[in-house]
């Protein structure tokens, strides 16, 4: 599980997380909306352990992403942006670095390689360098880098980016089939993938969570795409209203 | 702990070797390196007939040797290709994998930074070894049809490939900067002529500055070497730029959580 407390990163003056908080149980696919630029990926640098918070702090899989780094990187599945791919290998020797990479037990390297290979459908692929495969391939590669040392928790950054409608389709399939009691955060600005496969829905915006709820309640009486708008309007408005006017500014 | 290392060191090793870097740099390297050895004993053949057609300098004849003319000339040679060359290695050690992504791969892995910068290093000091264990054959080809003094010899290469690892670490630094390959590459450069020519205001400058310039020079260990000297000095100084130098590139990567 994921708990997350007014968790923030700073860079300089800018503000990127705004003290966010939220949590997600074991076996829920938490499915984490925003704009562009909202944050999103900055939070999930800080739960892998990529990037250290300003303030704030927040637990993966029980453990502590400041004080137990290293038990959370061992915990964690992590699908950058950009799937971390070095295309001058083939998918299995990358698979095996990465397992070994993650500490998966001499013995079990290759049994986890196999399991994330059968999983994610990479079969026909297992022995092409990972340069030559198409791009939906490549996401899929990077899902099996992922999960391949089992972890409890795992972080796709917006897994079905730049892909075709088949892929996407593909893709959430086998993110659904991922869960079992693994708890998963997502994150995405489409809409349509949070309806389809997420149990719960946090939204943020400019850094702060503006909205923690179950999908079935937020779709109750209205499209997702409806509450969406409503909420990041409602949010950008209220923002301006209570900014700061600018300094020398007319008093009216 | 090791096993980390090794697996980092293994894939930076292989991936060396799958890109066409490599093999333009080794076969330049190998390239000029027959070429100034080809040079070097047709000018030493000529200075022996030169010397031997005149009777009365039949003494000065037998004082020609191999070492002095052939050997040590050319690992000072080999060492000024390698400061241009080895940046063109280490170039893509960090910036690569920071370009493409693969760096959070690494840094959201449970293994050290320490180990990360081990491993890399260990992965390019493999290949570089290897170019310069190739070099050997023209010591080999010495032994083989002259009589030069192995032990000498054996010194001055044992000195190229410290001077080598040396510059791998100065190399790994300047990649650990940067996600530019061209600027890990030409900093790297630098930094390395710099280390070479450092101790050139030595003779006009005063002590202590003058000791403290060629200390950190170098060449200066690097000649001592070649002229068949292992001084536990040099051997001290050599280790300790490859530790400082991947030390502060320990520093570079972990900076990141500074931010």
């Amino acid at each position: 599980m994921i708990e997350v407390q007014e968790l923030t990163k700073r860079y300089g003056d800018r503000v990127a997380v705004d003290g966010i908080s939220f949590t997600a149980e074991d076996g829920e696919i938490l499915g984490f909306l925003g704009p562009n630029g909202a944050g999103k990926s900055t939070t999930m640098r800080m739960l892998t352990g990529f990037l250290p918070p300003s303030a704030g702090s927040a637990s993966v899989a029980g453990y502590d992403v400041v004080r137990e780094a290293d038990d959370v990187r061992r915990h964690i599945g992590y699908l950058p942006e950009n799937p971390p791919l070095y295309p001058e290998m083939t998918v299995r020797s990358y698979l095996t670095f990465v397992a070994k990479l993650k500490g998966v037990a001499r013995g079990r390297v290759r049994g986890a390689c196999d399991d994330a290979i059968e999983r994610m459908g990479l079969g026909d692929v297992a022995g092409r360098l990972l340069a030559h495969l198409s791009k939906g391939f490549k996401q899929r590669v990077g899902l099996a880098q992922a999960l391949v040392h089992d972890p409890a928790v795992l972080v796709l950054d917006e897994p079905t980016i730049g892909l075709d409608p088949r892929q996407i389709i593909e893709i959430r399939s086998l993110i659904r089939g991922l869960s079992g009691n693994r708890t998963v955060i997502l994150s995405t600005h489409i809409l349509p993938e949070v309806s389809q496969i997420c149990d719960k829905v946090v939204v943020i915006n400019e850094g702060r969570v503006i909205c923690e709820d179950s999908r079935e309640n937020l779709t109750k009486d209205a499209t997702l795409e409806e509450v969406f708008l409503r909420l990041i309007t409602a949010d950008t408005a209220r923002r301006e209203s209570t900014a700061q006017p600018p300094e020398g500014a007319e008093p009216a | 702990m090791i096993r980390n290392v090794l697996t980092i060191a293994g894939r930076e090793f292989r991936s060396i070797f799958t890109s066409p870097i490599a093999y333009v740099v080794l076969t330049g390297f190998l390239l000029l390196g027959g070429w100034f050895f080809f040079n070097l004993v047709a000018r030493f053949n000529l200075l022996v007939s030169l010397y031997s057609s005149f009777q009365q300098m039949g003494d000065a004849a037998n004082q020609l040797n191999l070492n002095e003319f052939v050997v040590a000339p050319l690992l000072q040679n080999l060492a000024v290709i390698l400061v241009i060359l080895v940046p063109m290695i280490t170039m893509r050690s960090f910036a690569e994998e920071k370009r493409t992504g693969t760096y959070e791969l690494l840094l959201t892995s449970p293994i050290g930074t320490g180990q990360i910068v081990v491993g890399k290093f260990l992965g390019a000091a493999g290949f570089i070894t290897i170019m310069v264990a190739l070099t050997g054959i023209y010591g080999w080809i010495l032994v083989a049809y002259g009589n030069p003094e192995v032990g000498v010899m054996l010194a001055g290469y044992l000195g190229l490939l410290l001077l080598a690892l040396a510059l791998v670490a100065v190399g790994l630094f300047a990649s650990s900067l940067t996600e530019n390959q061209i600027i890990a590459a030409v900093t790297g450069l630098v930094m390395l002529l710099l280390l070479f020519v450092i101790a050139w205001p030595a003779d006009s400058a005063g002590e202590p500055v003058a000791s403290i310039l060629r200390y950190i020079s170098v060449t200066e260990h690097f000649s001592e070497m070649v002229q068949g000297i292992i001084d536990t000095k040099s051997l001290i100084y050599f280790s300790s730029m490859v530790v400082g130098w991947m030390f502060l590139t320990q520093r570079s990567v972990e900076s990141i959580r500074w931010r």
